[in-house]
């Protein structure tokens, strides 16, 4: 039986900016996905101890205050050393080009900015998926 | 020829218009719609005439500017006596460089300050603490102290100029950092003018960045108005903000329902208090959200002016200052595309001319980066030279409410203000504001409505010009606003130094009189002023609060 691919849609840190994790979160919700939704203010340790807890495939990162770089980071690491090497994780916000790059070097598979469709983002998911 | 018609021969020519001249032109070449509608949904005929606002009095329902029910303007000269404040919101890293910032801003002709704080600093915490990690200073500047401020505005003559400060959970000690500096400097604080946001409501509604629950919250809010009017006469202690409502996905008629929905519960939480409508409402502002439908936008603005002066009215206001609305606003930042970065200029050029043609009181115009990051000088600057185009070229600010007996616009006008009552009713029936917020209601009515609009983008149904049409390929090439890299461990050091050199004995005196005063039912604003000036943090000063009030938890939901 086909298992539905699950997600954890977090907000790490102070941000508050809640409108695109929640359109994010519908629309997987929408193309069939189960989506677990954080809620605010959650440090790596937080959203790390969810993604276990709720075995999920992916970790979806939403930040629009500018602390990608050490959030997201944050995050990634503490997944690997967590091993949790089979979970995905992407991530979006007002992410300047020359931060995408070193995003993905650090294991952020998927970084999408504004204006980004949704299905992009469902469509990246389920390809890229591990698991 | 000269004979007036009455509205039935109107109405008889547009049937008749209807019957022919309309039905047969969209035979032949049927709209490109089947339906037209404004950003809120709202239905748009194809012509207005007089019989769409055939049931309006003139006198009473539109009347004239700086008389009620203001729906025209708060002053009956507008523009003709004083421009709109062009008022640039900006804050970024450290102290020093947000204030090199506002000197540069004021140079090239802006006519008022407005502070962003960065993350930290909104939820009341010091810049060296574990939550703060990778926040200093990213989207606003840090103020943990006394100290910061008085970088922050220094060599600024802040007798002179106003201030608006986008501060909400912490408003009242940050409040008090900018009082205490004005007083170290030997300016009297009933001199000092400016806005502290301090609009909890919407926090928990759509901004977020609250602190402790609602309860405390609103105490601490209406000991601002109380402390505002008897000492800091000039300073408008509240700005009930739509902004950040529309900004996390609002319709304009929602930012409307919930912004002066939120309004009327200071003023009844004010009033429980025991404090004289007429003292404390002049001194509260509003703060609205500049959208892409121009029009809706207009009568956004003028419905809200009649309706709050209609709604103190019946809640016994009987000045003048009390019943009008004053109000900033700012373009629509979710407006604005990653995508060819420089046509963001023409879409602030709109946004802002609503706000003037809708009696703005002073504007925030934003800047074509702000997609990517925050904004380079020369994307600022860009940004208030548009303020100053419509100011000084375009010539709509000769006369006031230009807009005003337009069929449409004052049909929208008062179909906007029809939809607000409605959803009042609906907050009604949920026990009011804050148990709507408890309920979660006017989260899910955001989400909703931000879900249904970027499902439209995505399947073309509404057009975004250089995101799903009108696209090119091309690599997009902003210059990036650099900080400096020292801004953090250069504010991290003042602040041991500063916890070192104070008189730490005095300070936790004055902490403790605060604990005792939270404990109780005095007004808060005399024993934060006393712990600010002897230089608690901000995280000092709020962790007594946290201690005595809690903290609020939102329900996750989407």
């Amino acid at each position: 039986m086909n298992r539905k691919i699950r997600v954890l849609i977090a907000k790490p840190g102070l941000d508050g900016h809640v409108r695109s994790a929640k359109i994010v979160a519908r629309a997987l919700r929408d193309a069939g996905m189960e989506v677990i939704y954080t809620g605010l203010h959650q440090t790596a340790d937080m959203i790390v101890e969810a993604a276990i807890q709720e075995d999920v495939d992916v970790v979806g990162l939403s930040l629009l205050s500018g602390a990608h770089m050490t959030l997201f980071v944050d995050v990634s690491r503490l997944l690997k050393e967590k091993g949790l090497n089979d979970v995905i994780v992407v991530g979006g916000g007002i992410i300047p080009e020359e931060d995408v790059s070193k995003l993905k070097k650090e294991g952020i598979v998927g970084v999408f900015g504004p204006g980004t469709p949704c299905d992009k983002i469902v469509d990246f998911i389920k390809k890229n998926v591990k698991r | 020829m000269g004979k007036k018609e009455t509205p039935s021969q109107i109405k008889g020519k547009k049937v008749d218009c209807d019957k022919n001249c309309y039905s047969e032109a969209t035979e032949n070449h049927p709209e490109r719609k089947t339906r037209f509608e404004t950003l809120s949904g709202i239905e748009v005929k194809n012509l207005y005439t007089r019989d769409d606002i055939a049931h309006l009095d003139y006198e009473k329902d539109i009347g004239f500017p700086g008389v009620y029910p203001f729906l025209r303007g708060v002053h009956s000269t507008m523009y003709r006596g004083r421009l709109w404040t062009m008022r640039q919101f900006a804050g970024f890293g450290s102290a020093e460089e947000t204030n090199q910032r506002y000197k540069y801003l004021l140079e090239h002709g802006e006519t008022g300050l407005s502070v962003a704080f960065d993350y930290p600093t909104l939820y009341g915490y010091d810049t060296d603490h574990p939550l703060a990690r990778g926040e200093f200073g990213k989207c606003g500047v840090a103020i943990s102290s006394l100290k910061d401020m008085e970088i922050l505005f220094s060599s600024i003559p802040i007798d002179k100029i106003t201030t608006s400060m986008t501060i909400n959970g912490p408003a009242a000690v940050v409040w008090a950092f900018y009082i205490a500096n004005a007083e170290n400097r030997g300016i009297s604080k009933d001199i000092i003018g400016g806005t502290i946001q301090n609009d909890i409501l919407k926090e928990y509604i759509a901004q977020k960045s609250f602190i402790f629950p609602p309860e405390p919250s609103m105490r601490l809010i209406v000991d601002t108005f109380e402390y505002g009017y008897k000492f800091v006469p000039r300073w408008n202690t509240i700005s009930i903000s739509g902004y950040h409502i529309r900004e996390a996905g609002s319709t304009a008629v929602q930012e409307l329902a919930f912004t002066l929905g939120d309004g009327l519960e200071y003023v009844r939480w004010a009033m429980k208090r025991g404090l004289k409508i007429d003292d404390f409402a002049p001194r509260l502002s509003f703060f609205f959200n500049a959208h892409n439908d121009f029009f809706e936008e207009i009568a956004k603005y003028r419905a809200a002016r009649r309706i709050w002066a209609r709604e103190l009215k019946k809640l016994g206001a009987k000045k003048n200052r009390s019943l009008l609305m004053r109000f900033h606003t700012q373009t629509a930042g979710c407006s604005l595309t990653a995508q060819q970065p420089e046509i963001n200029i023409t879409r602030v050029a709109l946004q802002a001319l609503s706000a003037v043609l809708g009696g703005t009181q002073s504007l925030h115009t934003n800047s074509m980066d702000e997609a990517l990051a925050l904004p380079s000088e020369k994307a600022v600057r860009i940004a208030l030279r548009t303020q100053q185009i419509i100011a000084e070229e375009s010539g709509v600010i000769s006369t006031v409410d230009p807009l005003g007996g337009s069929y449409y616009v004052e049909w929208l006008t008062d179909k906007m203000e029809e939809e607000t009552y409605k959803y009042w009713d609906r907050v009604e029936q949920l026990g009011g504001v804050i148990s709507a917020i408890e309920k979660g209601f006017f989260q899910r009515e955001i989400a909703q409505a931000a879900y249904k609009y970027q499902k439209e983008i995505d399947e073309k149904r509404r057009i975004v010009v250089g995101v799903n049409d009108y696209t090119i390929d091309e690599p997009i090439e902003i210059p990036i606003l650099k900080m400096d890299e020292k801004g953090e461990e250069r504010q991290i050091n003042r602040l041991k130094k500063l916890r070192r050199d104070r008189d730490n004995s005095k300070m936790q005196k004055n902490l403790e009189r605060l604990r005792k005063a939270a404990e109780g039912d005095d007004n808060l604003m005399p024993y934060i002023l006393d712990c600010v000036h002897s230089y608690a943090t901000l995280g000092e000063t709020c962790q007594v609060l946290r201690d005595v009030f809690g903290e609020y938890k939102e329900l996750a939901i989407y």
